[in-house]
């Protein structure tokens, strides 16, 4: 048999826990009572707020203006008051503005028919999806039309779209190719009209046979020009550097993005946000959240308006089996854990995990035995182990020139350290403080 | 015969080699400033950085070149200045007020309530990066030690309850600790100062009241009832004017309802 392609250097293979939730239909969540809704829900600037308290909105208006280049606009999910502007406190420890909504009771949510788009130019399309404040869905949020604005002279080779999926539990996006693969499949067709590739390649790891199926069935009846590549399973696949690597077989230089190796990386959750945002003028009011972990009740994938709370979603998946000893907001690899269930659903937001003290368990740590497996498994080359022992030393400057920046704090060296030393938390502090 | 030989060509080339490093002493002789050597003499040695430079010999020659000012040495306060100002033949302007560092906060887990608890790297700002910290206040003492771990003398302990203080007599004023500490808990006070306030939080009262039991919860009294305590509330935290008399202090500090105002010697 032949082996499938993925990335070369580094890596690791947690157990994938998705058979969890991979069966389990999208459902949608009721609008709950009130929704916060956080002006920074992307990656740059927060959006400036557009509304005051007690100002009336309906679904789908613009609440929050991007407020510089990268950034984004933020939308009403529903038809409400706006009743607070409030600070919150997000999963990953951001503190911003929010809005405090309360939808109207009687007809909350908005509609969108679908309408024509075949006429619109690449640069009207391109407006459109900048004006729907869509974002990568898969959870470092990148404003999408800065993604999507190639500069003159550059051109892209390949357009590469994201149903990779790595992260233990999660099955979103599997459940979203699954479902919505027409959709899926007319956004990326958008994304090619804008971006203007030589070829297009969906890269989807090998334990979703099922969506690998139905894409490559639903591309030949509809006669899209798109490759379906199926990818050997290796974590962390689904960030651009490795899958770039796996399908195109580019290596981004350090420090420099896709477009300079002449592609464009897109998650199938964006390009979902992108047929939504074109075709039903829809802006990213909503996204879909697997549930799962095992203290959850019941394991879910939902789709769920954004400023919904954390509690709102478990107490629809039937509440906790048991006490969680950790909830994590995101994969178990790259997720943040938390501790309040009133912060919010936002835009990166891709799951919402109960676990168990077995599987988030902090062993006692020993000291470095310099084994390397962290070297070894680290997928940019790094050496964790060095830079782990100059941040220890607050040698920032030191770290730094050991391109301690290029780390994008996967996880895979914490995840592969027989000494259990956080290795990953020593890489975010040290970034935090040598950029001072 | 042998062993002639061999002791004489060792005694000759020891002989030649100690001429050949004789002359390169004379000839090569890189010209010292007397006054810098003197100068790091009387300096004390902490290599603490409080003076802005690379350690003690950084700034011995700085001032021997004129380029520093004289009295930044903190850990060696007026003595030091003095006996500078005489080597350099300068007039001493005095080293300013000693500044000794102080933990504005004596929160702990017992008498703090926590959000979460906290497991990761032994480091304040580590801690910090998460929430900004397991405590429910997000302005005090994170218990880590970051600042213990940085202090040159060795000056800041830490109770088996976490509370974290420092030996103003042990302190040198460099405030190496105050750069550490991401809540900027710690800070300086001047060494005569009696009393001081143990408590960072810029909460309203009644949030401070629900958290912790030994906050400033902005009550005023220290300031009404006490004008000459040199207490003001800023920002609902009482905070002292050292350059005001401070008599009623003691009083103040006796009359707060949690306590929060503490004698900074102890």
């Amino acid at each position: 048999m032949e082996r499938l392609p993925t990335f070369s250097k580094g890596g690791v293979h947690p157990d994938d826990k998705k058979a969890l939730s991979n069966n389990q239909a999208i459902q949608r969540l009721p609008v709950p009572s009130e929704l916060v809704l956080p002006l920074s829900q992307h990656l740059g600037a927060p959006a400036s707020p557009l509304k005051q308290k007690g100002d009336m909105v309906v679904a789908g208006e613009k609440i929050g203006k991007a407020s510089s280049f990268i950034s984004a606009d933020v939308h009403c999910p529903v038809n409400g008051t706006i009743t607070d502007l409030r600070k919150v406190v997000l999963a990953n420890s951001v503190v911003t503005d929010a809005f405090v909504i309360t939808p109207d009771a009687s007809n909350p949510l908005g509609e969108w028919p679908e309408q024509p788009y075949d006429a619109l130019s690449p640069e009207e399309l391109l407006a459109i999806v900048k004006d729907m404040g869509v974002v990568g869905t898969g959870g470092a949020t990148f404003p999408t039309h800065v993604k999507l604005s190639v500069p003159k002279g550059r051109t892209v080779d390949a357009l590469v779209v994201n149903g990779v999926e790595c992260e233990p539990y999660l099955t979103a996006d599997h459940r979203l190719m699954l479902e919505e693969t027409e959709r899926v499949l007319r956004g990326i067709m958008i994304v090619a009209k804008i971006t203007g590739p030589k070829r297009i390649i969906i890269g989807v790891e090998n334990n979703k046979k099922d969506a690998i199926a139905m894409l490559r069935q639903e591309i030949a009846r509809l006669g899209f020009p798109i490759t379906v590549m199926a990818l050997r399973v290796k974590y962390p696949q689904g960030d651009e550097k490795q899958l770039l690597k796996a399908t195109i077989k580019r290596e981004i230089p350090s420090g420099k993005l896709p477009l300079d190796v002449g592609a464009v990386v897109l998650n199938v959750g964006t390009s979902f946000a992108i047929y939504e945002a074109v075709a039903m003028r829809k802006p990213l009011i909503d996204r879909v959240v697997t549930i799962s972990g095992e203290a959850m009740k019941e394991k879910k994938n939902l789709r769920v308006l954004l400023g919904s709370k954390v509690a709102d979603l478990i107490a629809f998946a039937g509440g906790l089996d048991h006490e969680p000893d950790k909830f994590i907001s995101g994969g178990p690899m790259m997720g943040f854990a938390f501790h309040d269930d009133q912060i919010p659903v936002i835009k990166g937001t891709s799951g919402i995990l109960a676990l168990d003290k077995e599987p988030s368990a902090k062993a006692p740590t020993t000291p470095c035995i310099s084994c390397g497996r962290c070297v070894a498994a680290c997928p940019m080359g790094l050496q964790p182990t060095k830079l782990y022992r100059l941040i220890e030393h607050r040698d920032y400057e030191r770290a730094m020139a050991m391109n301690l920046m290029d780390c994008k704090e996967c996880g895979c060296c914490s995840y592969s350290c027989p000494a259990h030393l956080p290795l990953v938390h020593g890489m975010k502090l040290g970034k935090r403080l040598g950029r001072k | 015969m042998n062993i002639l030989f061999a002791f004489l060509i060792i005694a000759v080339l020891g002989l030649a080699l100690g001429l050949g490093l004789a002359f390169a002493a004379k000839k090569f002789a890189v010209e010292k400033d007397e006054r810098a050597e003197q100068i790091l003499a009387i300096l004390p040695g902490a290599n603490c950085g409080a003076c802005g430079y690379p350690g003690c010999s950084g700034y011995a020659g700085a001032l021997s070149g004129g380029k520093a000012q004289n009295g930044l040495c903190s850990p060696g306060g007026a003595k030091t200045s003095a006996l500078v100002a005489k080597i350099l033949g300068i007039a001493d302007e005095g080293a300013g007020e000693r500044m000794v560092a102080f933990v504005h906060c004596r929160g702990n887990h017992e008498l703090t309530k926590r959000d979460f608890q906290y497991e990761g790297i032994e480091e304040c700002s580590a801690a910090h990066m998460l929430f900004q910290g397991e405590s429910s206040c997000k302005y005090g003492c994170l218990h880590l030690g970051s600042c213990m771990r940085v202090c040159p003398t060795n000056a800041i302990h830490r109770d088996e309850k976490g509370n974290v203080t420092v030996d103003p007599e042990a302190c040198i004023g460099c405030k190496k600790c105050t750069l550490v500490c991401p809540t900027k808990v710690i800070r300086m006070l001047p060494a005569r100062g009696s009393h001081a306030i143990a408590c960072n939080s810029r909460d309203p009262g009644p949030v401070v009241r629900k958290i912790c039991q030994v906050g400033c919860i902005a009550c005023k009294i220290c300031e009404k009832k006490f004008p000459d305590s040199g207490c003001t509330v800023i920002n609902f935290l009482s905070e002292i004017d050292y350059a005001k008399p401070m008599t009623q202090i003691a009083d103040a500090a006796a009359a707060c309802p949690t306590k929060c105002i503490v004698e900074a010697k102890q």
